[in-house]
């Protein structure tokens, strides 16, 4: 009843926002309002409570962080044309900042290290203990430092060697995390055994909201998923205020001419290394989210499939589209974690068996992608940019017909 | 005598591999002259722009462009210091608007950070107005006002060409150098052009420096003339004195037919 009043309450507000203040037309606010609603009070309903439905929180939240990792893909491959196939790099230093800072592993570096700073736990557990959100602000830190160093060498190339570049830069710190368990004689990161388990949380500023829970376990929740949103939301603003303004004209002027560009004054190598920085600030603080959902940090989770499963989130929703791009990597989360399962057992078919479609995971992917660019090239939310222009070019073209 | 060189590059060579595009070539430019480079095709005149422009680093040779060296530097930092340019196949930023064209080469212009940005401080704010109204006024200037919001691909050509130039003048260069601009024009859209030119350097009190095939806007417009063929600098001089040169002749017509036109 009262989640009804709540949803009622949102819809109302939202919708009615968008149709009078923002002026837009009414079958729009409405869909707009059901969006932020159904946002607002997802993890209350009956279906996402339960676990082996076909929409189960530990998904829905596994979609948010995928969709910041996509928001941050988009800056860089969407917004400043640059093909970035070694995007796990971030998530990979976002991941293992978790584990460094939430957990008991730096004690292997240094026995007698114990700080803990705003954190729930345990006194009794050695190691480095910090408050989630300064995690946050780490990984993102140590992410956005990796994506200048990483960017610094292999922004001068373009196209295609860039591409091939940074999917050696991703291939390269897999393997020197999964050796790192003996830097001269130092444990950094556990080898492949990996780091864990990790704290639980404290939820911080929230702690003051009622019903908000003070301490959040490792896995989802409902506390676990507005934090997540709530960061998509903070990206989504930064994304569009930065396209519209000066460093966002000077990525779209490399995209579709570098060296046009670089003519008319936008320094190459200072834009693109923004767009890096950006990129992988999204991809520090997902991956760092990341590791507090699943509760351990392990090297096999970074592997060069993470960096086109993204990639694949970007290309189909819509690149350079923000809501494109959370819609393709909410898509992409569901089918992969859940929606190939679900669907299987709707059919019956056992997971073991041939025809289960978990084992056609990349068949499927394969198919969808080349449908897409047949029949939807700009992915299913083009950016509004680019259905202009297609649509101008329609005209000019119809009146050059109407011409001759 | 110096200052009033906006531009020297002193004994140019541009070597590629075996080929030499440019051949010990010293050219400067007077501050607030307009001046010409032509030549037959493949004669180095492009190359010689990549040089100044620093797209290119040359083999030999040294260039000052306003009391300050010029090679080593990158691109946008020569831009930036006041050199603007237009290409000779048209290199707009396709689906990007006219006057988001235009704002890109406010760049180095902009003070506004990335904070700023995000946050959208009034600051920030007031600074993009008045780019944005100052590129609408640059549109106007070059004659195609009105189509801030068109996509630049979708401009007819001779707009193209247009936008082009008040992107340039966007930078708020002291050189601006031509290449091409009337090519695909018609001769009346030329004769606009030439008086176009005029009022670039008169208003604004810019330098040009144009490379141009239509004889009609070179003898128009520049004030000096520098020809270069294969890559070496074969004559210069007012647009009289360049008329009458029999090498420029024997370079245009072939050695048998200078003497028929003289």
């Amino acid at each position: 009843m009262l989640l009804s009043v709540i949803s009622l309450a949102i819809f109302v507000l939202v919708g009615g926002y968008m149709a009078a203040v923002r002026k837009v037309a009414p079958p729009k606010a409405a869909l707009v309002g059901v969006l932020a609603t159904l946002t607002a009070v997802l993890p209350h309903l009956g279906f996402v409570k339960s676990p082996t439905s076909f929409f189960p929180l530990f998904t829905v939240v596994l979609c948010a962080v995928y969709a910041l990792f996509a928001l941050g893909l988009n800056i860089v491959v969407g917004y400043a044309g640059l093909l970035d196939l070694g995007y796990v790099a971030f998530f990979l230093f976002g991941a293992y900042a978790g584990g460094w800072f939430m957990s008991d592993f730096l004690v292997n570096v240094n026995e007698d290290i114990s700080v803990r700073v705003l954190s729930p736990a345990s006194k009794l557990i050695p190691g480095v203990h910090l408050s989630f959100w300064m995690v946050f602000i780490i990984a993102g830190v140590i992410a956005a430092i990796a994506g200048v160093i990483i960017g610094a060498p292999t922004l001068r190339l373009k196209s295609d060697y860039l591409a091939l570049v940074t999917l050696g830069f991703g291939e390269l710190l897999y393997e020197v995390f999964r050796n790192g368990d003996d830097v001269f004689g130092i444990n950094l990161t556990n080898g492949t055994k990996g780091i864990g388990p990790l704290d639980n949380i404290g939820s911080g500023p929230l702690n003051y909201i009622p019903g908000f829970d003070k301490i959040l376990l490792v896995g989802a929740s409902p506390a676990k998923y507005y934090i997540i949103v709530g960061i998509c939301a903070l990206f989504v603003w930064v994304s569009l205020k930065l396209r519209s303004g000066k460093l966002g004209r000077a990525w779209m002027a490399i995209r579709e001419d570098e060296l046009a560009a670089s003519l008319m004054g936008v320094p190459l190598m200072k834009t693109k290394l923004w767009s890096y920085a950006i990129g992988a600030i999204a991809g520090g603080v997902g991956g760092a989210f990341y590791a507090t959902i699943v509760g351990t940090v392990n090297v096999d989770n970074f592997t060069f499939s993470f960096s086109i499963i993204i990639l694949c989130a970007v290309i189909l929703g819509g690149m350079g589209n923000v809501w494109g791009v959370i819609l393709g990597a909410v898509a992409i989360t569901w089918v992969n974690y859940t929606g190939l399962t679900w669907v299987g057992e709707k059919l019956g078919v056992k997971p073991s068996s041939f025809w289960s479609p978990k084992k056609w995971e990349f068949a499927l992917f394969g198919l969808v992608l080349v449908l897409m660019m047949l029949f939807r090239p700009d992915g299913f939310l083009p950016a509004a940019r680019a259905k202009q222009v297609k649509k101008a070019e329609a005209s000019t073209l119809a009146a050059q017909a109407g011409a001759a | 005598m110096a200052q009033d060189l906006l531009l020297d590059a002193r004994n140019i060579t541009m070597q590629f591999g075996g080929l030499k595009a440019i051949n010990d070539v010293t050219f400067t430019i007077p501050n607030q002259s307009i001046v010409a480079l032509i030549g037959p095709n493949g004669a180095g005149k492009t190359t010689f722009f990549n040089v100044l422009t620093g797209l290119y680093r040359p083999t030999e040779g040294s260039v000052t462009f306003d009391g300050n060296p010029v090679l080593k530097r990158p691109p946008h930092d020569i831009a930036s210091s006041g050199m603007a340019r237009t290409f000779q196949n048209i290199r707009l930023f396709g689906s990007m608007t006219a006057a988001e064209n235009v704002m890109v080469a406010m760049h180095p212009h902009l003070k506004s950070g990335v904070w700023s940005t995000i946050l959208r401080l009034p600051k920030q704010r007031a600074e993009e107005r008045e780019a944005r109204a100052t590129a609408k006024e640059l549109l106007e200037f070059v004659g195609i006002g009105g189509t801030d919001d068109e996509f630049a691909k979708n401009l007819p050509y001779g707009d193209q060409r247009r936008l082009e130039v008040a992107r340039a003048l966007a930078l708020r260069p002291k050189l601006l150098l031509l290449d091409e601009p009337t090519a695909g024009m018609n001769p009346q859209e030329s004769a606009a052009f030439t008086a176009f030119v005029h009022r670039v350097r008169d208003e604004r009190g810019i330098t040009i420096l144009l490379i141009e095939h239509d004889m009609k806007v070179v003898m128009g417009t520049a004030e000096h003339i520098t020809v270069l063929e294969y890559g070496a600098k074969i004559a210069e001089g007012t647009g009289a004195e360049i008329r009458t040169n029999q090498r420029v002749i024997e370079a245009y017509l072939g050695k048998g037919a200078a003497g028929g036109v003289a």
